[in-house]
């Protein structure tokens, strides 16, 4: 840890290996008891999806068969790609539409203990799309600007809604490298119900539970008024938190019943409470990835992708940790600690945890934070940043991860084929000119819009104007706010005043843009390849399953986002970093 | 034939000063935008060049400092013209053949034999598909057609390269002959099947010239991914002037252009179409014309390849190697007699026996000849024997039933060792014929199938490429399962009808596999339709010739590894330059990136790790850098990347070191030297 400036006070190395230890073996306990669980669950998705019978099946089937019956599905029923996407697209703009007038309404509608208003109309539209393309970016306060009907009814079912969609996409995407010269890849509303029904709803009535018994608050009463020390009257609105707080971590959507999100006490109290929920967000993309093994008749296919998520997880973890345990410069040079950077951390949580959290919440679409980001330093902003500029592919959100990892595969095992001499494939499917238009349109089209977006809101004034904070910082303020919509995370920065009309307008719009660049092209892809023969492999094709394969998937991963973001990284977390290693104004 | 078509293969070198000539002209025409339209990545550069140059004229008549905007003006006009040149030089390579085919065929007139019997002169190019016409000694064939009648030795080396000439013949597997060939005896009554401009010089030179090219659909996927990146980079680059200016820092149109540039993959976008046309040169220096770029890389892919066995695996005719003679026989009467038997069998057979009879003599050239008043007696397939009759001495050789009776017939014995030995042989896949002087079985003499030269190591080889090869045979199993073990074939169909062919392939198919088929008789022609890559000689018939979608010029069935490899070359060739001129762009970035924005903060320096010299010497490095690769690269391009059989990994993880890390690390030292030399000349 050479310093190479005066200034600052050197930290003991004693502490930072200490600490870095301290950091490694919780990363390591979290993922020795997350790789068996995710194998479980992915045996039991794969089940789930391929309609069979399950030990959860005695208690569930009737349910699934009620739904089934009451919306008329068609248990055997088959789409093309086609009606699949535009089902989609449907699905999610009456949600989206629904969440909206339950919002502006909410004043006039029951369940509302607080006497909130309606909400204003444009922080309406963002977190209606927010909450519906499985984003959760709060431009407001929660538990302040939300009743407890628009909770429950709007944000939560929502949590639940946008998840299922996102897993229904990957599972006939998946599909459709499974069938051969096949028109249709099953029907969304199966798997819709199923990905509800099945996974997600047992999954978060377990965690809710275990929350309760950690103090998370449920309950549906009106907030509470409390007498401070001072004397003063605090009103603390109160809600059913912990059922909203399963879903919002095993979903991966992220967005609190609090805005202070898992660093509340009321969200997450505890250390336990704190791991759990860690785990619980990055249980379901984990799974899924080795359930698309499953599915696709190759265990080590999904084991492959795992390792080379791991991988990238694992280097920016590396940075964030070796950023947070360093510490800070200015505060060292201030007196006030000379270790870790504390700043903006839970006491109780601590610094491994807190940046183990950020990395995985960034990495998957989660977004839900247990510190204030904009307190972590520029490096681990850097990896936050890149690990939601790539498209969320390191695990990623509940299915559209494993889409987005699937689109790099795609780019990968193209200049792979070609470079072997052979016409690209993947599982024996042909990837031809429809594959890589769309792998193509899926990994660049968020980050060009979150690129236009960012630069859109630096020049106008109606961007610049919510920044709280200068220079480089500012800038990687508001490229975090595009990077989070358009990889629809919904984790913040703050820093940024971005409930105006001009942010929620255009966050919006970067929110759809990559939510459906991503679901779309996942279904053409799907639809493309199922239409395809499946070609045998020979000792002519390349073994997608090995080491060099993972390599070559990482690599383009990285080759991607540095080329994408070196200019904005340069400018935004680099800087800032040399800049206060410097000792400059940061 | 391996030896003779590898001979054949001429090989011209990469540049020579016409070419050169030719192409620097050529690529002048490159420059008009209409063309560059099929070439995104390239038309951006032109716009990027026509902007700079613009501003630099604006700029001087303006008074202001213009150096470094002249000096990246003319860099980026050279990128496009370099890209335009590689084309341009792959077409002239192409033109250069086409024009010596070419003139092969000038002025030819051609005997037309009219409906009622009377001939006219006419010239070849009023020849239409159906015109019967007439070819004497020493005459050039007009066009290309079919023999209705006759036989002759043709020269074909205006087509192939081949100097022996070949015999063909009406009926049969050897009637097509090709336009421009000579006949160099005899008489022949052909009919021509195609009309002028559609004939195999014709697609020949189109080919080679560029002319019918269209996007293969790798070239298609390939195409979209660069325009994908292109898209991004142009994002990318404009959004830096608004990060600037929000960080108050200024940037100039120049330098945003050159590293618009620089990130766009303009090596392979500028390389891209020569290394198609090259491809298809290199195919037909090896003498096969393909009939489409698809089918070509289709090659490449091909994992089963459907074979004949007579004249692909084996030269088609059985030859003896071996004498077993009888128990209480010596070696010398077995040798004497089968000698005899032979001596006036002109059978590929006889002959066959007659060489291993003097070689187990030790006679060699010395001529031996029957006895004067010996009488022959053929081969019938009646009596199933042959032999000779001297006196009253009736030397036979045969099936062994055949002689079986003979023997018994004539009151002789036929001993169980020597039926013993007869199934022996058989068993092995060989076939066994009996000797017998009067009622005297002498011995067996084993006669084999004898595996073409070099096809075993071909077959391997191919096996190495992950390429099954599955033999096709009328032969019984055992025989079948001889050669095929012999020559190391994956798989065999013995016994197999002439409609077993497509059957097999539809079957492979269905499986999923893609299927190469080599075919010359007619019988061939739908199996040859439905393979995914089908070859057909030469030599072979119109039907082949027409349900194929490649020609092989030199009729050498093992010339599929050939056009496996050139597929295959082609493809790699196009990844291994995508690789390096994406991989390329982090060290423009670490050049020009800092460039940008180190005057207005500092510590962004730490970025410039090359240590280049002044923003000026940065940015113009990395675009002479960019512009230079191009032609650098062009030798590699034309040439392409060697294949070599290897495993799938082992083919990736070197391409990979060489063009991946190769095309990371490179530029690095690229841009630091060239910025030395910049800053040496003081041209920044």
């Amino acid at each position: 840890m050479a310093r190479a400036d005066a200034v600052a006070e050197p930290i003991e190395p004693l502490f930072l290996a200490r600490s870095m230890t301290q950091a490694v073996v919780s990363t390591v306990e979290l993922l020795v008891l997350l790789l068996p669980a995710a194998a479980l669950l992915a045996a039991y998705m794969a089940r789930v999806f391929r309609g069979e019978r399950t030990f959860l099946s005695r208690g569930l089937r009737p349910v699934e068969k009620l739904i089934h019956r009451l919306c008329r599905i068609d248990e055997n029923g088959e789409m093309s790609a086609k009606t699949y996407a535009l089902c989609v697209v449907a699905f999610t703009g009456a949600g989206c539409f629904a969440l909206f007038l339950i919002q502006v309404f909410q004043g006039v509608l029951p369940l509302n203990p607080g006497g909130l208003r309606g909400v204003r109309w444009d922080t309406a539209i963002n977190t209606a799309i927010s909450f519906s393309t499985n984003t959760n970016w709060q431009a407001y306060a929660g538990g302040t600007t939300m009743s407890v009907l628009t909770q429950m009814l709007g944000l939560a079912v929502q949590n639940f809604l946008s998840a299922a969609v996102g897993m229904a996409v990957a599972i006939a995407m998946v599909r459709g490298f499974t069938r051969r010269e096949s028109s249709t890849i099953g029907s969304f509303w199966v798997d819709l119900v199923r990905s509800v029904v099945y996974i997600l709803l047992p999954l978060a009535l377990l965690l809710s539970v275990i929350l309760v018994s950690q103090g998370v608050v449920q309950t549906l009463r009106a907030p509470v008024e409390a007498r401070t020390l001072e004397g003063a009257t605090q009103v603390i609105p109160v809600g059913p938190v912990a059922s909203q707080e399963a879903i919002k971590e095993l979903g991966t959507n992220g967005g609190g019943y609090y805005n202070a999100n898992s660093a509340h006490p009321f969200e997450n109290p505890t250390g336990l409470s704190n791991f759990l929920e860690n785990f619980a967000l990055l249980l379901v993309p984990t799974a899924l990835v080795l359930a698309f093994g499953l599915m696709v008749g190759n265990r080590r296919q999904g084991r492959a992708l795992l390792a080379a998520m791991f991988v990238l997880f694992a280097l920016g973890l590396g940075l964030s940790f070796w950023a947070e345990l360093s510490g800070s410069p200015r505060l060292s040079e201030a007196g006030v600690s000379g270790g870790a950077n504390l700043e903006g951390k839970e006491m109780r949580i601590g610094v491994p945890a807190t940046a183990l959290w950020s990395q995985s919440t960034t990495a998957t679409s989660t977004g839900a934070v247990n510190s204030a980001h904009d307190s972590a330093l520029p490096l681990s902003g850097l990896a936050q940043l890149f690990n939601m500029g790539i498209g969320e592919v390191i695990f990623g959100g509940v299915g559209v991860g494993l889409v987005g990892m699937l689109f790099y595969v795609v780019l990968a095992m193209f200049i792979a084929g070609l470079m072997i001499g052979r016409t690209p494939e993947f599982l024996g499917k042909k990837l031809g000119a429809r594959e890589m238009v769309m792998a193509v349109v899926g990994i660049l089209l968020p980050p060009v819009a979150l690129l236009v977006g960012a630069a859109t809101a630096l020049v106008v004034p109606a961007g610049t104007a919510a920044l709280g904070n200068p220079s480089a910082r500012g800038l990687t303020e508001i490229l975090y706010a595009y990077t989070s919509a358009a990889a629809n995370n919904g984790s913040a920065m703050g820093g940024l005043s971005a409930n105006t009309p001009f942010y929620n307008l255009t966050l919006g719009l970067a929110m759809l843009v990559g939510r459906f660049a991503t679901l779309l092209p996942g279904l053409a892809i799907g639809a493309g390849v199922a239409r395809k023969k499946t070609v045998p492999s020979s000792i002519a094709t390349f073994p997608t399953t090995g080491a060099l394969f993972v390599i070559v998937v990482i690599g383009v991963v990285l080759l991607v986002g540095a080329l994408t973001y070196f200019p904005a990284f340069s400018l935004g977390p680099i800087l800032e970093h040399l800049l206060l290693r410097a000792g400059g104004a940061a | 034939m391996t030896q003779r078509s590898q001979a054949s293969t001429q090989r011209r070198p990469t540049f020579d000063r016409v070419l050169l000539m030719r192409a620097a002209w050529g690529s002048l025409g490159k420059l008009d935008p209409r063309k560059l339209v099929r070439n995104p990545v390239m038309l951006i550069t032109e716009c990027g060049a026509v902007l700079t140059s613009v501003l630099t004229v604006v700029g001087a008549a303006q008074g202001k400092a213009v150096s470094l905007g002249l000096q990246v003006s003319l860099w980026l006009w050279f990128t496009v013209l370099f890209a335009g040149s590689a084309e341009a030089l792959a077409e002239a390579q192409g033109a250069a053949r086409a024009e010596s085919l070419r003139r092969s065929r000038r002025d030819l007139a051609a005997r037309r034999r009219l409906a009622d019997g009377h001939i006219e002169t006419v010239s070849a190019d009023a020849l239409r598909k159906g015109d019967i016409i007439l070819v004497a000694d020493g005459e050039t064939i007009p066009g290309d057609g079919e023999i209705v009648a006759g036989t002759a030795l043709v020269d074909e080396s205006a087509i192939t390269g081949e100097s022996a000439p070949v015999v063909r013949e009406a009926g049969g597997d050897r009637s097509g002959v090709t336009g421009g060939s000579r006949v160099l005896s005899g008489q022949l009554t052909v009919r021509i099947t195609a009309d002028p401009g559609e004939t195999f010089l014709d697609h020949m030179i189109a080919m080679v010239e560029g002319a019918r090219r269209q996007m293969t659909p790798n070239e298609v996927a390939l195409q979209i991914l660069l325009v994908g990146l292109t898209v991004l980079f142009l994002v990318v680059v404009l959004c830096i002037p608004a990060m600037a200016h929000y960080m108050g820092v200024a940037t100039t149109v120049p330098v945003l252009v050159s590293l618009l540039v620089c990130l766009m993959p303009t090596t392979i976008g500028g390389l891209l179409p020569a290394i198609g046309i090259a491809g298809m040169d290199r195919l037909v220096q090896r003498n096969v014309i393909a009939l489409s770029g698809r089918a070509v890389e289709a090659a490449g892919d091909v994992d089963t390849v459907v074979l004949d066995k007579t004249g692909t695996i084996t030269l088609g005719n059985r030859m003896a190697t071996e004498l077993l003679p009888a128990p209480g026989v010596t070696r010398e009467e077995l040798v004497d007699a089968a000698l005899l038997s032979s001596l006036p069998d002109e059978t590929p057979e006889g002959r066959s026996i007659v060489l291993l009879c003097k070689s187990e003599l030790g006679i060699r050239g010395r001529d031996i000849r029957a006895p004067e008043q010996a009488v022959f007696i053929p081969f019938s397939a009646t009596t199933r024997m042959s032999g000779v009759d001297v006196g009253s001495r009736r030397v036979r050789k045969g099936a062994i039933d055949a002689m079986e009776d003979l023997v018994r017939g004539l009151g002789g014995y036929f001993p169980e060792a020597v039926k013993a030995v007869v199934e022996s042989v058989a068993r092995n896949g060989d076939t066994p014929m009996v000797v017998a002087d009067n009622a005297r079985v002498l011995g067996v003499v084993r006669l084999k199938d004898v595996l073409k030269q070099g096809i075993k190591t071909r077959l391997a080889e191919l096996r190495k490429m992950g390429i099954r090869s599955v033999m096709i045979t009328g032969d019984n199993p055992l025989t079948a399962a001889s050669i095929a073990a012999e020559a190391g074939l994956d798989d065999f169909i013995a016994e197999a009808k002439p409609d077993a062919k497509l059957g097999l392939i539809r079957k492979y198919q269905g499986d999923g596999h893609l299927v190469a088929m080599i075919g010359d008789g007619t019988n061939d022609a739908p199996a040859l339709a439905q393979a995914d890559v089908a070859v057909a000689m030469n030599a072979g018939t119109q039907a082949a010739r027409e349900a194929a979608n490649m020609i092989d010029l030199d009729s050498n069935p093992t010339k599929l590894l050939d056009i496996v490899e050139v597929g295959k070359e082609i493809l790699i060739t196009r990844g291994a330059l995508t690789t390096f001129s994406v991989a390329n762009d982090m060290a423009k970035y670490f050049a020009i990136v800092p460039a940008i924005f180190a005057a207005a903060y500092p510590e962004l320096g730490v970025l410039n790790i090359m240590r280049l010299t002044t923003p000026e010497s940065a940015v113009l490095a990395a675009v002479v850098f960019n512009a230079l690769i191009i032609p650098a690269l062009i030798p590699l391009a034309l040439r392409g990347v060697h294949f070599r059989a290897r495993s799938a990994s082992a083919v990736l993880r070197w391409n990979l070191l060489v063009y991946g890390a190769g095309g990371l690390l490179l530029p690095f030292l690229g841009i630091k030297l060239l910025d030395m030399l910049l800053a040496a000349l003081h041209l920044v």
